[in-house]
């Protein structure tokens, strides 16, 4: 068991690392060709521009990790930023504590539906959280009546919570800091992420072993949720405006960024510093596209073409690692 | 056992529609004339269309999410084939030949490339609606010459639109192909058990590509008929649509675990789903409210038959 632990992981640092120099590659030969990509400014604008996706692509990554997926990531987002904004109409005074508590809360709710359905009633993901993901949006028309809330509407406090600088960085940058750390530590070294890497990877074996391979998935979609409630007040915050379709589509960015970071679509393979490296790796393209004279209608172009070149390396590694397996046994 | 429940779900479906009949001319006088009807079969047919060959591979226990991406494409092309000066029935080709090339690449992803479906055609959504925005940006391509129209806004016989007529008769080769054929039966077995049915000499894989390539083939045909009838292509035409559409197929009572459906279930969903649509549009409520239930319906087709099987023994 151990031996299989320590090859698995060594897989993961191997694999992190060619991405890390691959990530490393694009970076410099941008550089190279536009020397003012690498000043300070820039750069953390790049990671101002990758926040938001980093943290929602570490909650995926998660669900990703049990086998499930959530598609209903950005309609959470866009809900819990129409609930953060209205809040905040209504109650400009209260400050920001509230109302991450409630956008922490709700997101994690939502979350939490989609874990118990796919928990107690075994449930296809996808089918539920395509369904949630409907149901979400149209929640949002519901609680705004269809209409906008602008910047003249929040309150400053609001509005400045995520652009407060420290140390050359805004709190946006240093909350997926932060968040990013948290993962790289807990997933390493608590017994509840090694329980949901074994969940993951072969659920019937980890009920055999006395883990509740559904309660793993209800815990990752939980925490997704979470993750999505928390930065729908973010993004409300950084855009200045909240409506029926923000963040429309962007959980295909998310989960665009976990299958390049090397996640498995399969379950129980995949790592937080990849899937940081896979947010980074989508950012420095994004913020390249324009110096190079792409319009930005591409990047949606790259995404869906980085992502098919991803999960089919990574469908020739699992067929190898099979093919081992099954010759030794 | 497994015949009469399928006619059960059949049955609840037909009393759904029925029951949806009696509400909506109670609610509206206008909803029970030839011409309302006629027009209401409009909110149906193309996504209906693409249903029919996704619920065959459902059932074969594979999943097409890019079908939405498919038709954008595949309008796209035919939009820029029409600003070239092609003719009707070269446009209507160039969508066609676009859908098929899409699902190709879907289906060479899955069988040669080895990619679990639900990945492959995320990224193929991505990749084909990128492709859209790409090509198009936030232009809008409207040139179309005005026979193409006939397609989409064309009556073959009194009410009865080209639309649906190709709907009618699509789902009776559909119907008949899947339960009164030798390669019906084989979808069936390939769903059910893909390595048994390998032993038994069914060649699983030339069967995924077929399946994927004629999905991608009838979204282009969405595509001709949606592009007719809007009479303009933009890169967010169709957006939305692949949830509708696999609503669809999964309230038509295909199995999401593969190996169980009908095509006549399926029939009924779409109807079912039109008058939905068309019924809340007579009483004024907004699409993005539709969604709330479009999304709760899918869960609960799902979870009432695990919520109803579950006392009967585990399905693991």
């Amino acid at each position: 068991m151990s031996v299989l632990r320590l090859s698995a992981l060594s897989g993961n640092a191997r694999r992190d690392l060619a991405f890390a120099a691959l990530t490393l590659a694009l970076f410099l030969g941008v550089t190279i060709a536009f020397p003012g990509f690498a000043a300070p400014r820039n750069l953390a604008g790049l990671l101002d521009d990758t926040a938001i996706l980093i943290m929602l692509a570490l909650g995926q990554m998660l669900v990703i990790l049990v086998r499930g997926i959530d598609l209903s990531i950005a309609a959470n987002l866009a809900l819990c930023g129409m609930l953060a904004a209205v809040f905040d109409r209504v109650w400009p005074g209260m400050g920001i504590g509230p109302v991450l508590v409630l956008t922490l809360v709700s997101g994690g709710l939502l979350g939490a539906f989609n874990g118990l359905l796919v928990w107690k009633l075994r449930l296809p993901p996808i089918v539920v959280t395509l369904g949630t993901m409907s149901i979400y949006r149209g929640a949002i028309y519901l609680l705004s009546k269809g209409a906008w809330v602008n910047e003249n509407e929040m309150s400053r406090g609001f509005l400045a919570f995520p652009r407060i600088e420290f140390l050359g960085l805004t709190l946006l940058s240093w909350l997926a800091i932060v968040v990013a750390a948290v993962f790289v530590v807990v997933l390493r070294r608590a017994r509840v992420a090694r329980d949901l890497y074994a969940a993951g990877g072969n659920p019937e074996a980890a009920n055999y072993s006395g883990i509740d391979a559904g309660r793993m998935q209800f815990i990752a979609y939980t925490i997704c949720g979470a993750l999505a409630g928390v930065c729908g007040y973010l993004w409300v915050a950084r855009f200045a405006v909240a409506y029926t379709d923000i963040a429309l589509g962007f959980e295909l960015s998310v989960i665009a960024a976990c299958l390049i970071g090397g996640v498995a679509i399969a379950g129980g393979v995949g790592s937080a510093v990849g899937v940081v490296l896979g947010c980074l790796f989508i950012g420095i393209i994004r913020s390249s596209l324009p110096l190079v004279g792409i319009s930005a209608f591409w990047q949606m172009f790259i995404n869906g073409v980085v992502i098919l070149l991803a999960v089919l390396l990574s469908a020739r590694q699992r067929e190898f690692k099979r093919t081992i397996l099954e010759v030794r046994a | 056992m497994k015949p009469a429940s399928l006619l059960r779900w059949e049955s609840m479906l037909a009393l759904v529609l029925v029951l949806e009949f009696i509400l909506f001319s109670a609610i509206s006088p206008y909803f029970l004339s030839v011409d309302t009807l006629s027009d209401a079969t409009f909110n149906f047919t193309e996504r209906a269309i693409v249903a029919l060959p996704l619920a065959l591979l459902i059932i074969a226990g594979e999943i097409d999410i890019s079908v939405a991406a498919i038709i954008a494409l595949a309008s796209v092309a035919m939009g820029l084939a029409s600003a070239e000066g092609m003719g009707t029935g070269g446009i209507a080709a160039v969508g066609l030949g676009t859908g098929l090339l899409a699902g190709c690449i879907n289906g060479a992803l899955v069988t040669i490339g080895r990619v679990p479906s639900i990945v492959a055609t995320i990224g193929t959504m991505t990749l084909f609606r990128g492709a859209a925005y790409a090509v198009l940006g936030d232009r809008v391509l409207k040139n179309y010459p005005e026979s193409f129209a006939t397609f989409g806004q064309g009556y073959l016989v009194g009410p009865v639109s080209i639309e649906l007529a190709l709907f009618a008769l699509f789902a009776i080769s559909f119907g008949v192909f899947l339960h009164r054929t030798r390669w019906g039966r084989a979808i069936f077995a390939i769903g059910a058990n893909p390595v048994a049915s390998r032993f038994a000499g069914v060649p699983v894989n030339q069967y995924r590509f077929a399946l994927f390539a004629l999905t991608g083939l009838f979204s282009g045909f969405a595509a001709v008929l949606l592009t007719s009838r809007l009479g303009s292509t933009r890169p967010s035409i169709a957006q939305g649509w692949e949830l509708e559409i696999i609503s669809m197929v999964i309230l038509g009572g295909v199995s999401v675990w593969g190996g169980k459906g009908s095509i006549l279930g399926v029939v009924l969903a779409a109807l079912v789903f039109g008058l939905v649509t068309f019924g809340l549009g007579l009483m004024n409520i907004p699409g993005i409210v539709m969604s709330i239930f479009t999304g709760t319906l899918l869960i609960l087709v799902v979870a009432v038959p695990a919520l109803v099987n579950r006392p009967l023994g585990n399905q693991r």
